[in-house]
Order: C-alpha cells, then sequence, then structure tokens
C-alpha cells in the first residue's frame, strides 16, 4: 500500500499537440468577433426571451423543447449579469448596454469550437488514421453553416457538441472495454456517454435521435457480450483470472447492470433533474400561466396565487366558487351566466327555450361566481357546522349575481343541436319545469366519499333528470352570446374527457344572507386561511405533458424548407442584415462540403452493400479487423446521419435548414473515413494511391476556397457591392439580399 | 425479431418431416412422436392410423369452417336499416351499378366487389344510402351483406391453417380459431357492408399463402411452390387494392421475402443462378403479378365509371373531359383566353376546387367585413369569373370591339359574374393562415380601386403571350402588395360553409397551391376548338387519382374539440363504435371486441415479450436445452416471431399517422394478435407439462389449459354476443336490461 514510498511518484502526460492546436483553431474561428454584430439576429430574438425570464425567474412554456438548452443559454446570461431588461422584439434591433452580448454568445461558441478537435478525435477512436481525423476536423472547422450557428445565441451548435460527446465518450468506453472493463476510466466513459445523451436530449428533442442510436449500439454489443461463453454468469470472479485482467472476472450481469444504469438510469434522473432547476428557479408567474392548470398556477408566485393563498380547501354547501374547465380548449375559460336571454328564434330557424344564457368565459368577472346551494335548503350561506359536499351529493348552483339556478332541459343547445341547452332558469309560468338538481362526481376521486376540494378536485356535473353533463363544447357563440363559449348537456357522454371536467378556482365561504351583500362579497377579494404545495412530481409531469400536447399553430416561414432541398443545400435563411450597409450574415453551407457528404454517404452505402453480399457468399474482401471497423464507422456516422435526417420526413412542423446541421457533422465525419478506405483497400497500385492523394488536396483546397469565398456571408463584417452579392448567388433559390438603390 | 424465414421448419424437431408440402401438417403432440419411437408398430396400422389421423384434420378444418359460417350469417338480415359506414361504402356500390364516377380515399377494389355482389343478387342501384338508420325496404341488400360476411367468415379458417403450419400443433390452431370466431368485434365487423372484411380476407389470406410458401422451401420451383407464392402475390394485390392499410402486409412479405433470400444466398450448395431464379421468382410474383392485377382494378374502376358523378371536382380538368355528362366532355371552347371571357378557375393542387364567391361577407373581426372568395369543390354558378382589363370598364363583348387576347404579364381584373365584385385583396391578415393576406370580392358593378389590379402570369415563360385555356399554368400576383392570389388549403368555419380558404400569399415560392388554370370558358366572339386531344392517357389518370386519394386521406383530420379515438385505446378494448341505434327503444349494434379474448390477447403479447426473451437469452448464453424444449422454442421464436411482427407492422404505423383514426383499424391487427394468443398459449402449456415429470399428468395440464380457455372464450361469447346481433330494450345500467352488469368499463357505451 505504501508503494509510493518506495518509488518516485511519476506524473507523464500525453499531449497530442494535435488536438490543442486544432482546440486553438476552433475558439479562434468561433470566438473571433463575437459581439459583431451588436444587434438581435433571427432566433436569438426567440431564445432571448427565456433568457430574460429565467433572469426575472418567471415561469414560461416553450413547447419546442426541455429546458436545459434554454437554461444553459441563460448561464451565460447571469454570468454576465444580464438583468432581464431587454425587449425581444424585432430581429435587427440594437442590443442595448445593459445585455452581456459576449457571455450570452460565449456558451455556443465554446460548444462550436471544441467540437473541431471531438471531430479529430472520434474519427481516431474509430481507429482511422490520423490524417484522415485530421481532415474531419478541417472540415468542421471551415463548414460555413456550422461556424454562423455557433457564434450566436442558438442551440444546435450546443446539441451538436453533446452528440459528438456522446459519440466521443461512447467509443472511448467500447474501446475500454476490450481490455480494462470496470477500470477508472471506463467508467467515466460510460456514464459520460449517459450523461452527454441527456443534455443532449435535454437541449432539443432531437438529441433523442443520437441516443437512441448510442442505444442501439449498445445493445448490439450487449447481445455479443451475452453470447461470450467466457463471461459467467453470475459468479463474481473467475478461477483462472490472470495478473494483469482484474476485471475480467465480472459476471454478464454486472455488465448488463452497469450498462442499463449509465445508459437508462442516469439519463433519465438527469432529464428530471432540468426540469426541477428549472422549476426552481421559475417560481414567479409570468405570461404562459394560463395554459396551466389552476393548482399549478396556484403553486407560483403572484398571479393566481395572491388570489387563492389560503383559500378554504373544502368546498360545503354555501360555498361561493368560481368553475374553471379543465380542458381549456380552445381557451381557459370560467363558467359564466348573464342577464342575457337566448334569442327566441336562431339564425337557422330553430328555437331556444329564451332562458339566460349561460357560457364560458375566457375573463376574471363577477359573473363567474356561482353558489353551492343545498336542495333541501333554503339559505346561501354555510351553516355551522360546515356540510363539505362528497362525490355523489346533489347540488343546485345558483349563480350569484342573477341568484338563477343553473338548469338544463330537452333544448337543443344553439350550436350543437344534438346536445342540451344549458340555461339559467326563469320561470316563464309555461310548462316548463325547472331542472336545476346536479350530482356532483369527482372524476380524480380516491375514494367514493371523498370531499370536493378548491383546484385539487376535477368534477363532473350530472344533470339528474336526463343524465345529461355540463360541458364546454368550444364553439364559439354569435354576436348575441357576446362571442363568449357555448356550454351544453351533453345527453351521451363519452366516457371522461377534459371538456366534461370542471375545477373549482376561487373559493370562499358564503355568509351574506341578502342580495345586496352578497353582490358586495362577490366583488370583495377571496379569503386567506390555507397555503397548498404541488408536488415536484405532479408539476413536471403537467410541465412535460403540457410541452408535448401544445400545438402552435404551425405558421408558414419565409425561410422554411424541405427534408429534401438541405442535403442539396437549395435554401439558405437569412439571419440578419446591416441597417445602413450591406453586411448580411446568412445560414449557408460550404457546397462542396455538402456535395461530397452526400456523395460518400451515398458510396458508404452502396459498398457496404456490396461487401455484406459477397461476405454471404464467403467472399472476403477486407479482413476481419478491417469489416468491423468498417461496420462500426458506419454504424456510427452513416447511422448517425440517417437518425438525424430521416425523421424529418415524417414531421408535420415547419423545418429550417439549420435542422439538418446535426445530421451533417455525422456526413462530415463519415467522408474521410469513406476516402481512407478507398486508399487502403479500393487502391491497387501506388500510382492509383498518389492519383486519389492529389484528388484529395485538390478537394480540400475547393473546400478552402469555397468556404473563404462565403466567408463575408458567415461572419458579416464585410460590406459587399451589389455585383459581388449576385456573384455569390450560386444558386437561384438562394436568397441573398441586395439593397436596391 | 428472429428470422422469419423457415417457419415451417419449426417443427422439424418435434416430428420427422413428410416429403410433400401442401396440405395441413400434422397434429405433433410430443407424446405421437415418443408413442411411435417407442414402439414402431406394424406398417399397416401405421396407415390406416394416418389416414384416420388425415381424416380427423379434414373434418376439424370442416368444423371451423361451418362454426365460423354459422356464426357470421346468424341474423345477417339484422337490423333492416342501414348501420354506420354502409352509408358510405353501399353508397359507393351503388354508384358502380349506375356507373358515376365518385370519389373516395380508398383505392377501388374493395367497393368495386361490393358493387358487382350487389349487382349479381339483383340490387338495382336506385337505393340512396343517405344516413344511417334509414330502412332499406323493398331494396335488397343481403347480396352485398352476404358477401361481406363470406369472405369475413373465411378469415377464421384461414387463421386456423396459419397457426397450425406455424405451429404444427392442432391445439394451438383451435384456440386461434375460436378466439376469433368468439370476438364479438371480428363478428360485428364481418356482418356489413364495410370494406374491412375485405381487406382483411386478402391480408389474411396473403399471410397464409407466405407461410405455405415457406413451407414449401425445401422443393422450390414445384407446383405447389408457385401456386402458393403466385396467390401471395394475388393476395397482396388485393389486400392494397381495398385500402391502403394493405401496405403493412407488403411490408411484411417484403422482410420475409428478403430474409428468406438472404439465408438462400448464404447457402453456398446453391449457386448465384439458382439464387438469381429464386429472386427472379419473387420479383415475378410479388412485384410484378400485385403491380399488374393493382393497375388493372384501377383499369377497370375507370372503364365502369365513364359517368359524370359527385367526384369530378376532385380531379382535374383534363380527367373531367372523359366522363359523359361533364361539361368538358367531348367539349368544344375557345382556345386561347381573352377580355370578356367568362371562365373559371381551378386550383392545380389536387382537391382543393374553383375560386369561388358568394353573397356572403366575411363575419366581424375577420378582416375586412368584404365579400368572401373561397374555393369550392363543385360545380355552380358561382365559380364564374369576367376577365376585364384593369382601366376600363366597358363591356368587352360589345361588337363593336375588336376580339384583344389576354396575354402574359397583362394587368387585369377578375369580376365575379353573379354579385359584380372585383377580385380583391390588400393589407389585411388572412382569415386562417395569419401571414398571408385576406382576399375578398369588392367593389359596386366592377368599381372598385387599384387593390383590384392582379398581373397574370404563366408559370416558367419569359415574354407576352397567349394564355391557354386548361393547358396553361397561371399565377395572379397582386399589384400593390406583390403577394400571389393561392388557396392553403385549410377548412373555413362554419361563417365560410366550410369551404376553404382563399389568401394572397407574400411568399413567393412556387408551389401548386398557388397555381391556377382556366377550366370553363365562354366567349361567343371567339370559335371553339375541340378538347379531345386533352384526354390524358391511363398512367396519367392512374397517378392523379393516386395524388387525389393520398391528399384526400391527409385531410381526414380530426376537428377540433371532437373526441377521437387513439392507438393507446385500441388494444385495450377501451371504447367501441356504435353501428346502430342509441337509445334504449332501437335495435342496437355495437362494435366492441369481446373484452375476455382482447385481454387475453394483451396479456399474451406480454407475456409471449417475457417468454420469448428469456429463451433468445438463454440460447444466446448456449444453455444446452432438452431436445424437446428446443423444439419448442423454435415454434415460438420462429412462428410468433412471424405473428408478432404482423402485429407490429398492423399496429404501431398508426401511431404516427396525423389523419383521424377509428377502433377498427385495430382488427387487422387483432387477428395476428389471435394467432400469437394461440401460439404462445399451447407452447406455454406444453413446457409446463414437459416441466411435470409425469406424461400421464403432463397431457393432463395440456389437454385441461386448452379445454379452459377454448370454454372460457365461448362463454364469454354467450355472455356478449348481443352486442354484435343486437340488443333491444334497456341500457346496460339498467338492471333488467340483457347486458347488466357486462358494462365493465365506464368508456363502453351500449
Amino acid at each position: 500500500m505504501l508503494g509510493f514510498l518506495k518509488r518516485p511518484v511519476v506524473m507523464t502526460t500525453d499531449i497530442n499537440l494535435n488536438v490543442v492546436v486544432l482546440t486553438g483553431v476552433g475558439l479562434l474561428s468561433r470566438l473571433w468577433r463575437l459581439t459583431y454584430p451588436r444587434a438581435v439576429v433571427f432566433d436569438e430574438v426567440y431564445y432571448g426571451q427565456y433568457i430574460s425570464f429565467y433572469m426575472k425567474r418567471v415561469f414560461f412554456l416553450d413547447d419546442s423543447g426541455p429546458p436545459f438548452g434554454h437554461m444553459l443559454l441563460a448561464l451565460g446570461g447571469y454570468l454576465g449579469g444580464f438583468d432581464g431588461n431587454f425587449l425581444w422584439n424585432r430581429i435587427g434591433a440594437e442590443y442595448s448596454s445593459n445585455v452581456p452580448v459576449w457571455s450570452l454568445r460565449l456558451l455556443p461558441a465554446l460548444a462550436g469550437a471544441l467540437s473541431v478537435p471531438m471531430a479529430y478525435q472520434i474519427v481516431s477512436e474509430l481507429h482511422f488514421s490520423h490524417c484522415a481525423a485530421m481532415g474531419a476536423a478541417l472540415l468542421m472547422l471551415i463548414e460555413n453553416a456550422l461556424i454562423t450557428q455557433s457564434r450566436l445565441m442558438l442551440l444546435e451548435s450546443v446539441l451538436i457538441f453533446f452528440n459528438l460527446l456522446a459519440v466521443l465518450s461512447f467509443l472511448k468506453f467500447s474501446n475500454s472495454q476490450k481490455h480494462s472493463p470496470f477500470c477508472l476510466s471506463w467508467w467515466f466513459w460510460l456514464t459520460l456517454t449517459g450523461v452527454a445523451c441527456s443534455c443532449a436530449v435535454g437541449i432539443k428533442y432531437m438529441g433523442m435521435f443520437t441516443y437512441l442510436l448510442v442505444l442501439g449500439v449498445a445493445a448490439i454489443h450487449a447481445w455479443h457480450l451475452i453470447g461470450d461463453q467466457t463471461l459467467s454468469n453470475v459468479g463474481a470472479l473467475q478461477k483462472q483470472m490472470g495478473q494483469g485482467n482484474l476485471c475480467m472476472g465480472v459476471c454478464v450481469f454486472c455488465h448488463l447492470l452497469a450498462r442499463a444504469v449509465a445508459l437508462l438510469v442516469i439519463p433519465a434522473v438527469l432529464y428530471v433533474l432540468f426540469f426541477y432547476v428549472h422549476l426552481i428557479l421559475l417560481y414567479r408567474s409570468g405570461p404562459h400561466d394560463q395554459i396551466m392548470s389552476s393548482a399549478f398556477q396556484a403553486s407560483l408566485e403572484g398571479g393566481l396565487a395572491r388570489v387563492t393563498q389560503g383559500q378554504p380547501l373544502e368546498v360545503a354547501f354555501g360555498s361561493q366558487v368560481t368553475l374553471r374547465s379543465v380542458s381549456g380548449k380552445p381557451l381557459p375559460c370560467w363558467l359564466h351566466s348573464h342577464q342575457s336571454t337566448y334569442p327566441m328564434i336562431y339564425e337557422n330557424g330553430r328555437g331556444s327555450s329564451h332562458q339566460q344564457q349561460v357560457t364560458c368565459y375566457p375573463f376574471k368577472d363577477v359573473n363567474n361566481w356561482w353558489i353551492v346551494k343545498d336542495p333541501g335548503r333554503h339559505q346561501l350561506v354555510v351553516n355551522s357546522p360546515l356540510r363539505p359536499v362528497r362525490h355523489g351529493d346533489i347540488v343546485q348552483l345558483v349563480h350569484g349575481m342573477t341568484t338563477r339556478f343553473l338548469n338544463t332541459h330537452d333544448v337543443a343547445a344553439p350550436l350543437t343541436p344534438h346536445s342540451q341547452e344549458v340555461s339559467c332558469y326563469i320561470d316563464y309560468n309555461i310548462s316548463m319545469p325547472a331542472q336545476n338538481l346536479w350530482r356532483v362526481e369527482i372524476v380524480n376521486r380516491e375514494s367514493d366519499t371523498d370531499v370536493w376540494k378548491t383546484i385539487l378536485s376535477e368534477v363532473r356535473f350530472v344533470h339528474v333528470n336526463t343524465s345529461a353533463v355540463l360541458k364546454l363544447s368550444g364553439a364559439h357563440l354569435p354576436d348575441w352570446g357576446f362571442r363568449q363559449l357555448e356550454v351544453v348537456g351533453e345527453k351521451l357522454p363519452r366516457s371522461y374527457h377534459g371538456s366534461t371536467a370542471w375545477n373549482v378556482e376561487e373559493h370562499r365561504y358564503g355568509k351574506s344572507q341578502e342580495q345586496k351583500e352578497r353582490e358586495l362579497e362577490l366583488h370583495s377579494p377571496t379569503q386567506v386561511d390555507i397555503s397548498r404545495n404541488l408536488s415536484f412530481m405532479a408539476r413536471f409531469s403537467e410541465l412535460q405533458w403540457k410541452m408535448l400536447t401544445l400545438r402552435s399553430d404551425d405558421s408558414e416561414h419565409k425561410y422554411s424548407s424541405t427534408p429534401l432541398e438541405w442535403v442539396t443545400l437549395d435554401t439558405n435563411i437569412a439571419y440578419w442584415l446591416h441597417p445602413r450597409t450591406s453586411a448580411q450574415i446568412h445560414l449557408l453551407g460550404n457546397v462542396v462540403i455538402w456535395a461530397s457528404g452526400s456523395l460518400a454517404t451515398a458510396a458508404y452505402a452502396l459498398l457496404f452493400l456490396w461487401y455484406l453480399l459477397r461476405r454471404r457468399r464467403h467472399v472476403c474482401d477486407l479482413p476481419e479487423d478491417a469489416w468491423q471497423r468498417w461496420v462500426l464507422a458506419g454504424a456510427v456516422c452513416a447511422g448517425g446521419w440517417a437518425v438525424n435526417y430521416l425523421p424529418f420526413f415524417l414531421m408535420e412542423k415547419t423545418l429550417f435548414l439549420y435542422h439538418y446541421l446535426p445530421a451533417l457533422t455525422f456526413q462530415i465525419l463519415l467522408l474521410p473515413v469513406v476516402l481512407q478506405h478507398i486508399n487502403d483497400h479500393l487502391c491497387r497500385s501506388q500510382l492509383q494511391r498518389n492519383l486519389l492523394s492529389a484528388l484529395v488536396v485538390a478537394w480540400c483546397s475547393s473546400a478552402c476556397l469555397v468556404s473563404n469565398a462565403l466567408r463575408p456571408l458567415t461572419y458579416g463584417d464585410k460590406e459587399l457591392s451589389a455585383d459581388e452579392l449576385k456573384a455569390l448567388r450560386w444558386k437561384d433559390s438562394w436568397d441573398i439580399l441586395i439593397r436596391k438603390n | 425479431m428472429p428470422p422469419a424465414a423457415g417457419g415451417g421448419l419449426a417443427g422439424s424437431e418435434l416430428r420427422a418431416r413428410r416429403g410433400r408440402c401442401g396440405p395441413p401438417a400434422t397434429g405433433a403432440a410430443s407424446r405421437d412422436v415418443a408413442a411411435k419411437a417407442a414402439a414402431p408398430s406394424p406398417q399397416r396400422s401405421a396407415v390406416s392410423s394416418q389416414r384416420l389421423e388425415a381424416a380427423g384434420r379434414w373434418a376439424l378444418l370442416a368444423l371451423v369452417t361451418l362454426l365460423s359460417f354459422a356464426t357470421r350469417f346468424h341474423r345477417l338480415e339484422e337490423p333492416r336499416h342501414i348501420c354506420w359506414d354502409e352509408t358510405h361504402f353501399g353508397k359507393m356500390g351503388s354508384y358502380y351499378i349506375n356507373r358515376t364516377f365518385f370519389f373516395d380515399v380508398h383505392p377501388p377494389l374493395g367497393k368495386m366487389l361490393i358493387g358487382l355482389a350487389g349487382y349479381l343478387s339483383g340490387y338495382d342501384g336506385t337505393f340512396l344510402f343517405q344516413k344511417p338508420g334509414d330502412k332499406y325496404e323493398h331494396h335488397s341488400y343481403m347480396g352485398m351483406r352476404g358477401f361481406c360476411a363470406f369472405l369475413g367468415s373465411w378469415l377464421i379458417p384461414f387463421a386456423y391453417l396459419t397457426v397450425l403450419d406455424l405451429s404444427k400443433s392442432l391445439p394451438a390452431a383451435l384456440l386461434t380459431a375460436a378466439l376469433l370466431t368468439f370476438d364479438t368485434g371480428c363478428l360485428t365487423l364481418s356482418q356489413y357492408i364495410l370494406l374491412d372484411p375485405i381487406l382483411m380476407f386478402f391480408i389474411m389470406a396473403a399471410m397464409l399463402s407466405m407461410v405455405k410458401y415457406n413451407s414449401c422451401a425445401d422443393r422450390p420451383f414445384s407446383a405447389p411452390w408457385w401456386f402458393w407464392l403466385s396467390l401471395t402475390g394475388i393476395s397482396l394485390a388485393g389486400a392494397l387494392g381495398v385500402k391502403f392499410v394493405g401496405l403493412f402486409i407488403i411490408l411484411q412479405v417484403g422482410l420475409n421475402t428478403i430474409s428468406d433470400l438472404w439465408h438462400l444466398l448464404g447457402d453456398l450448395s446453391l449457386s448465384l443462378v439458382t439464387v438469381g431464379k429464386h429472386l427472379t421468382a419473387r420479383i415475378l410474383c410479388l412485384i410484378v403479378l400485385p403491380l399488374a392485377l393493382y393497375t388493372a382494378t384501377f383499369a377497370v374502376h375507370f372503364m365502369v365509371l365513364s359517368k359524370s358523378g359527385p367526384g369530378d371536382g376532385f380531379f382535374s380538368s383534363a380527367f373531367q373531359s372523359r366522363l359523359s355528362g361533364n361539361n368538358l366532355h367531348n367539349a368544344s371552347i375557345p382556345e386561347h383566353l381573352a377580355y370578356g371571357s367568362v371562365i373559371t378557375v381551378k386550383n392545380l393542387r389536387m382537391a382543393i376546387g374553383y375560386l369561388h364567391s358568394h353573397r356572403h361577407l366575411y363575419p366581424e373581426g375577420i378582416g375586412a367585413r368584404q365579400q368572401q372568395v373561397t374555393t369550392y369543390l363543385h360545380k355552380d354558378y358561382n365559380n364564374l369569373w369576367i376577365i376585364k382589363k384593369h382601366n376600363t370598364n366597358s363591356d368587352p363583348l360589345d361588337p363593336s370591339f375588336p376580339v384583344e387576347f389576354v396575354r402574359h404579364g397583362d394587368i387585369i381584373r377578375l369580376e365575379h359574374k353573379e354579385t359584380s365584385r372585383n377580385l380583391h385583396s390588400h393589407y389585411h391578415e388572412a382569415p386562417l393562415t395569419r401571414k398571408h393576406y385576406q382576399v375578398t370580392g369588392y367593389g359596386i358593378n366592377g368599381t372598385g380601386d387599384s387593390n383590384d389590379f392582379w398581373r397574370i402570369e404563366v408559370v416558367n415563360r419569359k415574354f407576352g403571350n397567349r394564355i391557354k385555356v386548361l393547358r396553361s399554368r397561371i399565377r395572379f400576383i397582386h399589384l400593390v402588395t406583390g403577394c400571389v392570389l393561392g388557396s392553403s388549403g385549410k377548412v373555413l368555419p362554419k361563417w365560410g360553409w366550410e369551404q376553404l380558404e382563399v389568401t394572397c400569399t407574400p411568399y413567393l415560392k412556387e408551389t401548386l397551391n398557388s397555381i391556377w388554370n382556366v377550366e370553363d370558358h365562354i366567349n361567343p366572339k371567339l370559335p371553339n376548338i375541340s378538347l379531345d386531344v386533352l384526354q390524358p392517357s391511363f398512367p396519367e389518370i392512374l397517378l392523379e387519382s393516386h395524388m387525389v386519394m393520398i391528399r384526400g386521406n391527409n385531410g381526414l383530420k380530426p376537428k377540433d374539440n371532437e373526441f377521437t379515438s387513439k392507438p393507446w385505446h385500441w388494444p385495450i378494448n377501451y371504447q367501441g363504435l356504435r353501428f346502430s341505434g342509441i337509445n334504449d327503444t332501437d335495435f342496437r349494434v355495437y362494435l366492441l371486441g369481446n373484452p375476455v379474448v382482447w385481454w387475453l390477447n394483451l396479456l399474451s403479447i406480454a407475456l409471449y415479450l417475457l417468454s420469448g426473451s428469456i429463451l433468445a437469452i438463454a440460447m444466446q448464453r448456449g444453455a444446452q436445452l432438452p431436445a424437446e424444449v428446443k423444439g419448442l422454442s423454435q415454434v415460438l421464436l420462429r412462428g410468433g416471431g412471424q405473428v408478432l411482427l404482423g402485429w407490429m407492422l398492423h399496429y404501431f404505423p398508426f401511431f404516427l399517422m396525423g389523419r383521424i383514426l377509428y377502433f377498427h383499424h385495430y382488427f387487422p391487427a387483432m387477428l395476428f394478435s389471435s394467432m400469437l394468443t394461440g401460439i404462445l398459449w399451447d407452447t406455454l402449456l406444453r413446457l409446463c407439462a414437459w416441466a411435470v415429470a409425469s406424461p400421464r399428468l403432463a397431457r393432463g395440464i395440456h389437454v385441461v389449459g386448452v379445454l379452459s380457455l377454448l370454454l372460457g372464450t365461448a362463454y364469454s361469447f354467450y355472455l356478449f354476443h348481443p352486442l354484435a346481433y343486437g340488443m333491444v330494450g334497456p341500457l346496460a345500467q339498467d338492471p333488467e336490461s340483457p347486458m347488466a352488469g357486462l358494462r365493465w368499463l365506464e368508456s363502453w357505451d351500449f
């Protein structure tokens, strides 16, 4: 144990100068004049508002992705001392002096810079030559689209960074699997794989594709491991364990367990952790509150919490309540009534009961108050002792301001004729008796004797006479109904649906006997006595569910494109234009790299198929280890391209060119791999090899030339004349902005 | 998935293979093998016992078939009114009999067969099939229902034979047959004029013949091999010809074929020429033959439907010119567009329709309160527009003026003929697509403002030239705002009569949505030319009708707030479909799977995944399994795997579909799931029995297990049969109802 006393402590470090140089050049290319332009560029306008929300600790909901990416950007703002005071409303708006542009853009730029040495290492870890690895890094370095994307407050470069990190650490892990499983570095790389995967997923849901790819490759490795008869089933150590391979004796089960924990459990835990931090950070109510349930809103500081904090929990006979529709579709709204009656005859000639309208109203209003009345008594106040309303109780609902009873009857509803009309009953003294008894059914009850609780209980009102259920139909009433939402009695309730459930949002125990007093009471704010808190898991699951189901209307965008246009680079995005001069920033790829990347992918696919079929006939063109390398490189690079690209064909949302960038990085990794393969295995003679090298050099320099030609559009630092701009418009479909005059 | 090919080999460990293929293989209870191996009986008795066994097998098959037919044809005539989608498919059958052209989102074969069945059974196509609940009265509808029930009945013998071939076990096959016979859902779905029984018939036929040709793999290029291979192809064409869901079974056969060919390629005893022959045979039978048949159904479809009908507007102008009765049929109209012509303008995107306006204003709050402009799929007077010069309002038809043709790049005004308002656009957002501008009808008697001016351009043309009717693809560019007239394809709410939105898009990208052509053209001053040159060729028609179908399918989106069925509802039998009747006085039929069968299926899938992965891992670990267990696990992994693949292929793609989904979409998957249940339970019981030492007890366990499953499903069918055969009387919550106590889930509404 005291070995270090006997031997001197020696530390040897291995520094690959290539990596150092690549990192340096990468940093230079990404960080150079980072604060230019000092104006909002393209989607910065979108992410910026969330950074501001973080700074101000205001709750928001963004359905485009989990919060980790937004938090990373906000971290930059935090480090730069941003106070969140900037109006993110227009692309091109000049940043005010309180916006720390450099530190906001720093993290994406660092991620973009580090992708360069990582490309080098990935190709090395795939056991391809140093030269090929340098090629991959060079291509990453000069790819214009990647440079543009990583120099701004955008998330793609961070996503690409974590994608590459996941792949790299997985390769390191599987390489150390062969000689020293269960040693420190093995554990390190395995865990890092899981962490990087969950970070990638945490930035954008797109990260899921790379995660699935890594999982897939890991699953295949695990399957081979199961088939490995040299490993014992359960026993901890094997007998013939040698000195060198201490870790070899560990059982298959341990191997599988370690992988499952690192690749499944850790990412899941981390993912939830992101949300945990997100919700801890954002504790104030904000503009997106309305989308969330009452319970969620009440857990935020300000907003609804200010109103509901300390309301009585249990709804009792005599309670005054507002009832919010649980589904909130198409709008969150409250059950409402007002003096106006349904028109005698509708536009289409049908008749109505001409009774008082009942609607759902999307704004807070004193007419949203209802009193829960016991049918057996006359008072509209709470008794002492309190009599809480339980599941299955029969109640009447009295509209607070008009003292009319909620009623439904066999009259067709105004807009959904197959449902019943709901009204507040006016006794016209005709043969239409009041039918105003409702049974309270608590949908999310735990037992049948549950008490109706404020905010927490979701309640259905079942009409006693007709067994119709009070429902928000979602249709907007015409002018006579003030464009409020229609409420109907659904005769054939289809099981449970959010539109038939209601929850109490504001609540107080009624005390005033007289109508005048009661009106005053309704106008006054509710009482304060108890506070409630929603558990983290409940908030997390609600937030996650809302993020996945929220459908923002897919809008057309001037620069939206289709996946097919990406491969051929038939599209670009104008990110920014200098307010006075013609300096401009475009998301525009390096044509040479894009074209050769696609070619390499096609070549890989064809060669792979050819080898595969020939191997099936036992014709082995490649030695076994070269074949293994070739397959692994294909699985990671070509597979990475496919999983990050093909799913977009199935997506219905608005797509942009930058969605292709993660797939492009994998294509860039594949390029040198294919080239080296051609050099090693397909070129038969030295002459051919020399020819190939010459071609590669020519191709590389043309890529550099193109990159340099497009540089003004990437950095936006140089004013170009109209002719120069026209000369850069290599494709008709590129939209390069040329000022008239 | 375990290698799919060679399912027929699965049982080889259980029983020595016979040298022939085709007839259903033996029910190989392992005890027979043991008995035979132990005491080889004399030759003669062996032969006679074999004969007896064969006869028994045929008798069982006959019994299964008979029972299937009996359950499907029992009370087929009830109810005597239209149920659910009969209103569509019955109507389409009538269209074939009346030979009027219509449009549907599914390929034509299913409806053609329904029409044929109706025609042969004496239905004259006069019933209107207006809405569910209409009485059939004297119209003969039994032919069509009987035809569907006939095809639906074959599902069970098909499933029986498939499972028998995959597992080589009679009990497994019997169990599958019982599950399907006693499933109320399959029964209900087979009893009405629907596409589903026809679709499922072809799917199961394809599956059966695929399994059969797999088991003929040891005698390639023999007559039965060719027979089953081509039968597979024919069934595939049938399945695809009924609904696009048929693609899933095609995928399954495709995967099976690929793995099959992969094995052949790896077999070094076969020369490459032989492998090539195999490949060619499959290309011929599984690609060329089905495609030819599929195309043939379309040829028949277009030949039969030669009269103009309700589907015309969905198709392009050129297509319509082949329908007799359509105003483009044998029509002759002026060739070049001139000022003063009365025209209809059709969007080039399929199923968008004609530029339309009517005497209704946009409602308050939606842009300017001016006259609505929409697109409309049907022919109507309100589709007529007059093309005028932008700066004069004189009547160009005045004979004193010379004819002036409209040229590419001209600035024009389009006046709506009925209301004399000009096509107009301005900087107000469009009703649905917020980023586009609103298009309205504006002005009085043709006098408006400069926002009524449009530049007419022919796509891909550089300089001034005449504009051809029907042929020229034109765009209308708004002069003031620079936007392009287009239709977003979105359905307007009720105020717009659910016609499609017309907008002016500021995005100048060339999409079909913003390209139009002139269809009708009336100008008395110009000579007419015949349009026969327009008649499209068959491949063009075929392509177009597919585009229209795909678009139609994508257009079937659930509306907001509409309750829709989700794929995860289906396997748990969450909610059924009301086929007929609502109230307690009605004759009610409710499409719902027999919950016992369905939940058993669900449990079986979970059990299968568990036991399958245990066995697979054990084999990968190189565990030395006894021969018998090995045989059983082969059945489970290969046969079961193939069926599981079928289930997955017929179920999971629905999760990706954006269109509106219904419960009955699950039934093809349900067939596969039931087959899996049969194979799984039989194998599991055998494994259990094997684990028990004494052979007598083992046999007992197996027999009791299978019998209890059979009887259990039969009893549950007895309980739930009113769902399918119809029920009258109080609803289930009433204790006097025949279904009292059977509403196990609150979401079932019967």
